[in-house]
């Protein structure tokens, strides 16, 4: 597959390691009453979508950047790729 | 006899004469030939025997599809198996061998399957050797392994050498035929990145084998004229005897690329083979089209081809397949055949069409009829045909050419889970439904038959491809050109024909098809795992329609209705070691090397892989013959004097920015925020999931600097899982890493003296008040070297590493050994280092092992509750946190000779030894000279608590019963005075 | 000054040359590497102290090609600067000094084993050895790419038939290896 970095430009999947669901951005507030059952469900709870899938992407061979990109699982096809760190900013991810 | 059938003409060099041997007997052929039509132009129709019945067999084809001429090239270490003789290069030299014959060729032993073919139908390996049931292993399987199978292999090492290799481009275009040919001009003359890949040695495609002109010249001069043209455009690479092999994922393509196959050997230090993988924009898939048989009773014998084949071996090869030929045919191609043979002089016995209304000729009769059935035992003599009137005829002949229509060849098109559609003009499938992106179709491939079709299809499909990346292409005038209709009947099998092959390659015939859908077989794949139609080296590319056309009719469906199996690359048979590459034996990974290696080597050090780093284990010395001796020696002088050891291999990631600390505070379990400056912390990594995932030291070198070591193992998962945290979790905190386990080399100084050698290496004072256990800080070494110390202890000893810039690292070892010399400082391997760190009770990969808490590994204190870290909530959970959770504890044998193998499991000493009642492990075990027994270190349900308890350690798998002893892990010093003195 | 002698990435005293006929590879042990990243925050005082060094801050997937300093891009706001071992042999503490709170500096001199081919035929062997596009690369493009396994930095020099490899050093013999056998192929 090639994998279109939004700074890099295309680039061989293989040189990225898959990590999966994207949702494991969404890293829950340990401090929040319900933190045991929220963090249960981030730990072991996915998505397994036949289709449209956000995904983590860390390209290990290339410029260390983790990157959400959004695959087709039927049909290979990436609709978009987005800088993990932006899209965890735009998600309310801070310090 | 030499050439007896060799025509005048064609693009072979006569001038060139090549020797050759096939089943030891000695031919000519010339360069340009193939092994197949050098054979025939001998005279030789009967080149191999076929799979299950081991009839006798001669090539149906004159490329890549070919099913039967199937033989062993060369010998030796080099004979390679089930090569197709129809597209084996011949060379000066070239050894071929017929197979899967027991005997000779002509006098198979196993042709008595033939005989007994009632019992070999379809299927019949699942039925036969059903019973007795001990008979398959002792009986059926030897005998059937030894019958089955193709050519053999000659299990030896392979002495050639494969590429890999990487290509980008525009546009790529598959086959050099006409349609290749056209496209390739336009996309080259239009200044775009182009490779043009062809499976042959000669580009040209099918203008090689016809005799039609293109403009003024012939077919094949044009193809030479365009290549030149080609070959002169430094934007167009041309690839021959590169077979394209898959299309994947966003334009990359699987090509195979025949480097040295025409040669004797490979050229020193050359591949024999290269896999390319291309990257590029837009593919024009121009592979052309596979002419397919028609099934009639004994259909398969040597002589019998394709009429398209019978074409390139005259016209191409200058080979006449026998001197009299008879064609059976469903369409005006077949006469074609006829006409161009006639031209050259080979009688035609007749021409044989299925349609009423075939048209005539004065130069050959033509019949209105079937071919019903044919003789000649190892090679074609007589066809018997059966007119349209009932009656009969048989026909004196050698050769047969048989032509059903074209399929156009859809392979590559259906890589990505697409599929062909049925086009009822020409009777085949064509291209259709979803191409892999960024492909079109020319020519016969995208069922435009005719070569003017195949042209002006190439320039379309190229002109639309570069059209959308944004090149402009001139129109340039095509040749005039052969622009016949296709006029065809289909027609797939004679009527009542029964041993009427379908698949040569797997002696599947019309029965088995029909045997196979009587036995309750309906679906395509089906009958393929059941009959093996359409399996082995050809995937069934001549055979498959015939198949899925006799499965419509019984099953009353069309054939798109039926449809096709799956096809899958490889597109041809791919060797394996092309596909390994350079990475086969000592390169089969890369090997690091610690910056002591070479004075590791120079002391006689045995290695040992850690991942792909080469670590001395030991260091033996003269006198000493078993490892454990010098490991007894390297651990028992440590301790008692100096040791020191290259630990360059543990990773160093560089952690530095003003939110360092509150970063290594979310990474580690354990807090790091109030770490001094110039102090270092052992630090538990856990998993969201509160599992331990690593451990190591973070060293505070400044308010906002930070370097962390990791196991060896860990060092990239850990740093991918760090850049993580930083850009998914916390991506405004500012922390910045990189990794710095290579740029420094780093040695374990350990042993009560180890400060008074590191005092004459070290330029600063190191004194236990100046420099306490834990500190750490940036130095000069040896008068002037920056440099890196810190006060840590694996082995439990005062203890030091010291680290100096990679290019040093040599020169500092020698100088440790010398400043050292006084305490005869005692270099120590990986084997020294684990029992050190065992008698200390450290955990190490065998503890972390994805499986154990920080609760289990007897640090749950550690975990903070005082702040959020990754894994510190999971960490809570009660099924981790039960009073029996396993307790890391040490185990001594209670006879001192006994062993306490790791991987055993701890048994009470009076209860049963069974899995039910399991109370832990040993997970790491070694034999401590220090006291003098074997001890393990594992854990133990609510082991904190069980302390002298007796037990028994067993592994019923390995015979271990042993009675064993619960002790502290802390087999040495368990206050920790040493290492803090 | 300090009495210990360095060695070579290869492990040798002198740098290696191996020539073909059309191709040379020369371990290349003179040049002084280290990182910069700039703190957040700090990215435009970063960007300018580097323009200052270098002439300008390379962008994603380029190197600027300068004297002595030279440098090219690893990541978002991360670069390796290189300079002469010879006259830079702390160069990492000389850009600590010069980027100050701007950046984070790491020496990396001695992570690196440098390769630089040269030659007629390093297009072709490139192809046998990583994926990157090198018939397209311009001058002062800089790829990681993956030779033989191996994490490596491809950057195309000044000249069209120069390109400097930078690869892990403790695998600088794998690596030295796989340019070898890769010459040897298309020699």
């Amino acid at each position: 597959m090639i994998i279109e970095h939004p700074l890099l430009g295309p680039r061989d999947s293989a040189e990225f390691t898959y990590m999966g669901d994207a949702r494991l951005i969404d890293r829950p507030d340990a401090s929040s009453e319900t933190a045991a059952r929220d963090f249960y469900e981030y730990g072991y709870l996915r998505e397994n979508p036949a289709g449209w899938h956000d995904e983590l992407w860390f390209h290990e061979a290339g410029d260390r950047s983790w990157l959400v990109v959004t695959r087709n699982t039927l049909t290979h096809e990436i609709s978009k790729v987005e800088m993990a760190r932006d899209v965890a900013r735009s998600r309310g991810r801070s310090k | 006899m030499s050439q007896v059938n060799r025509l005048s003409g064609g693009q072979i060099d006569t001038g060139q004469t090549l020797q050759f041997k096939f089943d030891g007997k000695s031919f000519t052929g010339h360069t340009g030939d193939t092994l197949a039509s050098a054979l025939l132009a001998n005279g030789v129709r009967l080149m191999g025997r076929s799979f299950k019945y081991h009839r006798p067999r001669g090539a149906l084809t004159a490329g890549s599809e070919e099913p039967n001429a199937l033989v062993e090239l060369r010998s030796g270490a080099r004979q390679e198996p089930n090569t197709r003789a129809t597209t084996t290069e011949l060379f000066d030299g070239l050894l071929a061998n017929s197979q899967n014959k027991l005997g000779s060729l002509k006098f198979d032993l196993l042709s008595i399957n033939d005989r007994f073919s009632n019992f070999l139908s379809a299927g019949f390996y699942y039925k036969t050797f059903m019973w007795p049931a001990a008979f398959w292993e002792k009986v059926y399987e030897p005998i059937i392994r030894n019958a089955a199978g193709l050519g053999s292999l000659s299990l030896q090492d392979d002495p050639d050498v494969y590429d890999k290799g990487f290509l980008h481009c525009d546009l790529l275009i598959i086959g050099a035929g006409p349609a290749g040919l056209a496209a390739a001009l336009t996309a080259g003359r239009a200044g775009a990145d182009v490779i043009l890949a062809d499976e042959d040695f000669r580009m040209g495609g099918r203008l090689n084998s016809e005799t039609f002109a293109l403009g003024d010249h012939s077919g094949a001069d044009w193809a030479d004229a365009t290549v030149a043209e080609l070959a002169a455009l430094p934007n167009v690479r041309l690839m021959a005897r590169t077979t394209v092999i898959g299309a994947f994922d966003h334009g990359i393509y699987g090509a195979v690329e025949r480097v040295s196959d025409h040669l004797p050997t490979p050229e020193a230090n050359k591949p024999r083979q290269i896999l390319w993988r291309i990257y590029t924009k837009r593919t024009v898939l121009a592979a052309g089209a596979i002419e397919r048989p028609i099934a009639f009773e004994n259909n398969d014998r040597p002589g019998i081809m394709l009429g398209s084949a019978l074409r390139t071996y005259a016209n191409r090869f200058a080979v006449a397949a026998d001197k009299r030929v008879a064609i059976f045919t469903n369409n005006d191609d077949g006469h074609r055949t006829a006409a161009d043979l006639h031209a050259r002089g080979v009688k035609i016995a007749a021409v044989v069409d299925v349609r009423p209304d075939a048209p005539r000729s004065t130069d050959y009769e033509v019949l209105h009829g079937e071919v019903v059935n044919t003789k000649g035992r190892l090679g074609l003599t007589f066809a018997e045909v059966r007119l349209g009137d009932g009656s009969t005829r048989t026909l004196e002949c050698g050769a047969l050419g048989m032509s059903g229509g074209w399929n156009p060849n859809v392979h590559m098109t259906c890589h990505q889970r697409g599929r062909p559609t049925w086009n009822n003009d020409i009777a085949a499938f064509v291209p259709g439904g979803e191409l892999p992106p960024g492909m079109s179709v020319a020519g016969a491939a995208n069922g435009d038959l005719s070569t003017a079709g195949a042209l002006t299809g190439g320039v379309a499909a190229t002109t639309a491809a570069l059209k959308e990346l944004g090149f402009k292409t001139k129109k340039h005038t095509l040749p005039q050109t052969e622009d016949a209709p296709v006029n065809l009947t289909p027609y797939w099998y004679v009527e009542g024909c029964k041993r009427a092959w379908l698949d040569q390659q797997n002696d599947v015939t019309v029965k088995d098809v029909q045997l196979s859908h009587q036995e309750g077989f309906r679906s395509v794949e089906h009958l393929k795992r059941y009959t093996t139609l359409g399996m082995a080296t050809d995937q069934g590319k001549t055979s498959n329609m015939g198949g899925l056309a006799i499965m419509a009719e019984l099953a009353g469906k069309t054939i798109p209705e039926v449809g096709t199996t799956i096809f899958r690359p490889p597109y041809t048979p791919t060797a394996i070691g092309v596909l390994a590459g350079r990475h086969t034996g000592q390169d089969f990974h890369p090997k690091r090397l610690t910056p002591s290696h070479k004075w590791a080597t120079e002391q006689g050090a045995v290695f040992v892989e850690v991942g792909n780093w080469l670590r001395a284990q030991w260091f033996p010395r003269a006198g000493e013959t078993t490892w454990r001796q010098s490991v007894d020696r390297e651990v028992l002088a440590t301790r008692k004097s100096v040791g020191v050891c290259d630990v360059t291999t543990l990773g160093k990631i560089d952690v530095q920015g003003a939110d360092a600390a509150a970063f290594l505070n979310k990474v580690y379990c354990n807090g790091f925020a109030k770490l001094a400056v110039g102090k270092t912390r052992y630090g538990l990594m856990l998993r969201e999931d509160g599992i331990a995932m690593d451990d190591g030291t973070a060293g505070r070198l400044a308010e906002d600097h930070f370097v962390v070591t990791t196991t060896t193992a860990n060092a990239l998962p850990v740093y991918r899982h760090m850049e993580f945290v930083r850009q998914c979790l916390f991506p405004d905190m500012d922390v910045q890493l990189i990794s710095t386990t290579e740029a420094w080399a780093q040695y374990a100084v350990a042993g009560p003296n180890s400060r008074k050698l590191l005092e004459k290496i070290v330029d600063q004072d190191i004194s236990n008040d100046a420099f306490p256990f834990m500190a750490c800080m940036n130095t000069t070494v040896c008068g002037g070297l920056r440099a890196r110390l810190f006060r840590i202890s694996f082995s439990g000893e005062l203890a030091y590493e010291i680290a100096v810039p990679t290019a040093y690292g040599d020169a500092l070892m020698r100088k440790i050994i010398e400043a050292g010399a006084e305490f005869d400082v005692t270099p120590y391997g990986t084997e020294a280092l684990g029992v050190m760190r065992i008698e200390k009770g450290h955990a190490a990969g065998n503890e972390l092992n994805g499986t154990t808490t920080a609760l289990n590994l007897g640090m749950g204190r550690m975990v903070s509750k005082a702040k959020d870290s990754i894994g510190s909530k999971l960490s809570e959970r009660e099924g981790l946190n039960t009073a029996d959770a396993l307790a890391q504890v040490g185990i001594k044998p209670i006879d001192p000779n006994d062993p306490v193998p790791a991987g055993a499991h701890l048994m009470k000493a009076d209860g049963p030894v069974d899995a039910a009642h399991d109370q832990g492990y040993a997970t790491s075990a070694c034999f401590s000279p220090n006291l003098g027994h074997a001890i393990a270190i594992g854990f133990l349900k609510d082991g904190a608590n069980r302390m002298g308890e007796k037990m028994r350690l067993v592994s019923p798998l390995t015979g271990v019963d042993v009675n064993v002893e619960i002790v502290s892990a802390h087999f040495i010093d368990p206050e920790g005075e040493r290492l803090r003195a | 000054m300090h009495d210990l002698i360095s060695t070579t990435a290869l492990g040798g005293t002198e740098p290696q040359i191996n020539t073909f006929p059309h191709v040379t590879i020369t371990e290349n042990d003179g040049v002084a590497l280290a990182s910069v990243a700039a703190r957040m925050g700090h990215e435009k005082a970063c960007h300018a102290a580097l323009k200052k060094l270098l002439g300008a801050v390379p962008g994603p997937g380029r190197a600027q090609l300068h004297d002595p300093e030279a440098g090219f891009w690893m990541g978002p706001d991360q670069w390796m600067i290189g300079a002469p071992k010879a006259s830079h042999e702390l160069l990492a503490d000389t850009l600590k000094d010069l980027l100050g709170d701007a950046a984070s500096v790491t020496e990396q001199s001695g992570a690196w084993v440098c390769f630089d081919i040269t030659g007629p035929a390093m297009p072709e062997m490139c192809e046998r050895l990583c994926g990157v596009p090198i018939r397209q690369m311009q001058s002062g493009d800089a790829q990681r790419t993956v030779i033989h396994q191996l994490g490596c930095f491809v950057i195309r020099r000044e000249a069209d038939d120069h390109i400097r490899v930078f690869g892990p050093r403790a695998s600088a013999a794998t690596l030295h290896h796989a340019l070898i056998t890769a010459a040897k192929s298309v020699a």
